[in-house]
């Protein structure tokens, strides 16, 4: 346990309560992923039009696809059986953690998702260290200043970030760094360059609430008596902030980390489509069109675990971060 | 003293290879469609296009089957049988030879798996006396067509597993697998022992891009070299750029009106017609599909060759004949505008799909149209798969669908699905319902075993004029493959049967 060294002044401090919260989320994992499997099984079992057809398109092309293709799909993969017992058959899989096979490649599901997962994985943490380098710094000047020039423009910045889609927003890095400038490449993966304009639509949002939430949080800070009281005891503006500002400032924007990470996992699906970046958004809109059930609950499982997973790891920076809440 | 000359030498030296490297510059080649794996039977159209991977036939610039790794092929008196002799000068990637044994092993693959060759009667694939010979249990003609589709990429022995999965590319083209990242991504070198003329430029790669506007500002950013698919707002955009040229040909994708003919209100041909010139093609082609020149006043486009007809897409528009051939029937016009017939309103309903997103725009241009003939025309956008299960069940009245005649380089495999030989059951999932022509029949059965070429020929012409005249499907447009290609690669052409992006007739401009 690493993590202990975090607070070595208080091991036992940090330790307590941590079990309990560990706890709940591994219930809530485990919650996540029997909720996320049956609603996808059911959302794609209710979806309109014969699944036969559909994975047989996404195998062989829409050019091949007659009754007889999609006769010989449903035999292979009976489909004509009763959903329930797919159902069943499904969870009784992942039990064994098995996420079965892809309809429309054939390869087991956990390789492909593996396969995404890193490319996914890598363009998130990016985006979430980019948005951190953006967004924080930038509120926490502005909010030492509530109501400056700084804060006025920073606040139409975000707003206008923020209300922009990812698609729009992705569109329009793509005119200003490949097209006008041409410094960066427009979409594809393989080199680090590639990387930069998709995590950067990502990372844009995240900053612009980060940004404001950073912002309140040190305004409110500023106005308050032990921050007052920083500065009658005569420590400077400087010290002031690094002692007594930042930490307290923190809280709320490594809070507000946790909801954005669902701004994140929705933007990922539509910023790899607009890249063609091969990770697990991208590999889910292609499944959801060729009906790959097995692929598309493997993705969205990956998908809400990684959601509490990230909010795990929230919670235990807070948790570092908030000596109060290690007496609770 | 010495050291500062040393440092200018190395770094000349080091520039050198930069200089070198500007011939080793990779194409760039963008397109929508994924890679899905190794296997040809799902894929084998990526290493086709690029070069990669080859096929025993070819077709030449009019889209006839033409020698590819097979030299030449001759059948048998009873038709039963076909010998291809292979080309002795082949390699394989690894470097072996390709024997008649390794192509006969390579097609049986091939066979067992979906794909092209499922659909020809053949009864078994064999290598004899240094040729590869096929055995059929009925004659058919149209064999060596569908050798030339990817689906039947000769690969060498070592590329397959013992369960005759693919495990590595071994294949013969003049570009060779160097890396391969499904579902998007591959790159590929030049094969130096190619057999026949080594191609001009020495690396290339090929990325998927679903997302048109993704693809057309890869393009403006010169990201790629050649740009497959392009929407129409971006290709308006892409074509007054001075450094890309745009290319379009027609596909012969269709998009074809399916119509029941076992209807009471279409049983008729000239129903049919009527609602044919009732169409305003170029009017479709120009303002839905920004191509005037997709108008299809016929279903088979030029790169088919004798299939096509050469009807000018102009005169297939005629709203004043229509109204009398719909006369003609006993249909008057009633006050609300509408046709009627013993009480009865000219009413139908027209299926499409959205996965091809110009389908339901085209419905409702149809549905306007018709309007003015006096048909009033519901528009249901739904699944794919309710235009086959319509017809499976009788409940379809017409179906808007895009059909494509040139999976091979001779559309008869694909009209014999949608028409058939057998005059007591005509018709298809995607071709006529509730139809029957016998003569039409008996011409397609001929088709199907008759070898002689001027026959043949002479045949296809017949068949394409009568679909014409009888309209069990209508045609409406034909699809365009557009390309944007940088100003620096010269050489470029679309090939209309998409078989092959020909990579190896480019060159980088001086």
């Amino acid at each position: 346990m690493t993590s202990l060294t975090l607070s070595r002044s208080s091991p036992s401090r940090w330790r307590s309560g941590l079990r309990g919260l560990l706890l709940q989320r591994l219930f809530q994992a485990g919650l996540v992923a029997w909720m996320v499997g049956t609603l996808t099984f059911v959302l794609t079992r209710t979806l309109p039009g014969d699944m036969a057809y559909r994975i047989a398109a996404g195998r062989y092309g829409h050019d091949m696809v007659d009754s007889a293709a999609a006769e010989s799909v449903r035999a292979e993969l009976a489909l004509d059986q009763p959903a329930l017992g797919a159902y069943f058959g499904w969870l009784w899989d992942l039990l064994q953690l098995d996420l079965g096979r892809s309809l429309v490649s054939g390869e087991p599901v956990i390789h492909e998702l593996w396969h995404q997962l890193g490319h996914s994985l890598g363009l998130a943490v990016m985006a979430v260290l980019l948005s951190l380098l953006l967004g924080p710094p930038l509120g926490l000047l502005a909010g030492r200043k509530p109501a400056g020039t700084l804060d006025r423009v920073s606040e139409v910045a975000a707003s206008v970030l923020r209300a922009l889609p990812p698609f729009a927003v992705g569109l329009l890095l793509i005119l200003l760094f490949s097209v006008a400038l041409g410094w960066l490449p427009a979409a594809g993966h393989g080199r680090f360059a590639h990387s930069v304009l998709p995590s950067l639509t990502l990372a844009l949002a995240l900053a612009a609430v980060s940004s404001r939430v950073a912002r309140n949080a040190m305004a409110e800070v500023s106005q308050s008596a032990y921050y007052a009281f920083s500065h009658t005891k005569g420590l400077g503006s400087r010290l002031s902030f690094l002692r007594h500002g930042l930490r307290n400032a923190a809280l709320p924007v490594v809070a507000y980390l946790g909801v954005q990470f669902v701004y994140l996992i929705e933007g990922v699906v539509v910023v790899e489509t607009l890249f063609a970046w091969p990770g697990i958004g991208h590999a889910l809109v292609h499944a959801i069109v060729a009906r790959d059930v097995p692929m598309i609950q493997g993705t969205a499982l990956v998908m809400g675990l990684m959601f509490v997973a990230l909010n795990t790891a929230v919670d235990l920076i807070c948790h570092w971060l908030d000596p109060r809440r290690r007496e609770t | 003293m010495l050291a500062p000359r040393r440092l200018g030498l190395a770094l000349l030296l080091g520039l050198l290879p930069l200089t070198a490297a500007a011939d080793d510059r990779s194409l760039d080649v963008v397109a929508p469609w994924e890679i899905t794996g190794l296997d040809p039977s799902t894929s084998g159209y990526v290493f086709a296009r690029m070069g990669i991977g080859e096929t025993l036939v070819d077709t030449d610039a009019e889209g006839q089957p033409s020698a590819g790794l097979a030299s030449d092929w001759q059948v048998a008196d009873d038709d039963l049988s076909w010998r291809f002799t292979l080309r002795d000068d082949v390699l394989f990637h690894d470097g072996s030879p390709l024997s008649a044994e390794a192509a006969a092993k390579s097609l049986e693959h091939a066979w067992r798996k979906p794909g092209m060759l499922d659909s020809a009667p053949i009864e078994a694939i064999e290598a004899e006396d240094g040729e590869v010979v096929f055995h059929l249990h009925e004659a058919f003609a149209p064999l060596p067509a569908l050798l030339a589709h990817s689906t039947t990429l000769i690969l060498a022995p070592d590329a397959y597993d013992e369960s005759g999965t693919v495990r590595e590319l071994i294949a013969t083209g003049p570009y060779r697998l160097a890396s391969l990242a499904p579902p998007q991504r591959l790159t590929a070198e030049r094969f130096d022992d190619y057999w026949g003329e080594a191609p001009a430029i020495t690396q290339t790669s090929y990325l998927a891009v679903g997302r048109g506007e993704t693809r057309a500002l890869m393009a403006e950013s010169r990201d790629a070299d050649i740009v497959f698919t392009l929407d129409p707002a971006s290709r308006a955009r892409l074509m007054r750029n001075a450094q890309l040229s745009i290319h379009a040909e027609p596909l012969p994708r269709t998009i074809v009106l399916k119509v029941n003919a076992g209807h009471p209100f279409l049983d008729d041909q000239r129903a049919r017609q009527a609602l044919s010139l009732a169409i305003d093609r170029s009017g479709i082609a120009t303002g839905l599909l920004r191509h005037p020149e997709a108008a299809a006043a016929e279903l088979f486009p030029e790169a088919l060759g004798p299939w096509h007809l050469g009807l000018d897409a102009g005169e297939s528009q005629d709203l004043e004949r229509a109204r009398e051939l719909l006369a003609e029937q006993g249909w008057e016009a009633g006050d609300d505008g509408v046709l009627r017939r013993d009480g009865e309103p000219f009413q139908l309903t027209l299926r499409t799909f959205s996965d091809r997103p110009e389908l339901p725009l085209v419905a409702t241009a149809l549905q306007d149209q018709w309007r003015e003939l006096g048909v009033d025309l519901n528009v249901a956008v739904g699944n794919a798969s309710e235009i086959p299960s319509g017809h499976q069940d009788g409940s379809l009245e017409l179906g808007l669908a895009a059909r494509n005649y040139g999976l091979v380089p001779n559309p008869l495999g694909t009209l014999l699905d949608d028409f058939g030989s057998d005059p007591d059951d005509m018709g298809g999932d995607w071709g006529a319902m509730g139809w029957s022509d016998a003569e039409l029949a008996g011409w397609l059965a001929t088709l199907r075993h008759d070898t002689d070429p001027e026959v043949r020929s002479e045949l296809a012409g017949r068949v394409a004029t009568r679909l014409n005249q009888a309209m069990p499907v209508i045609p409406v447009a034909w699809y365009q493959q557009t390309a944007a290609v940088g100003t620096h690669l010269q050489g470029f052409s679309i090939d209309p049967l998409e078989r092959s992006y020909r990579l190896d007739e480019l060159r980088w401009a001086e």
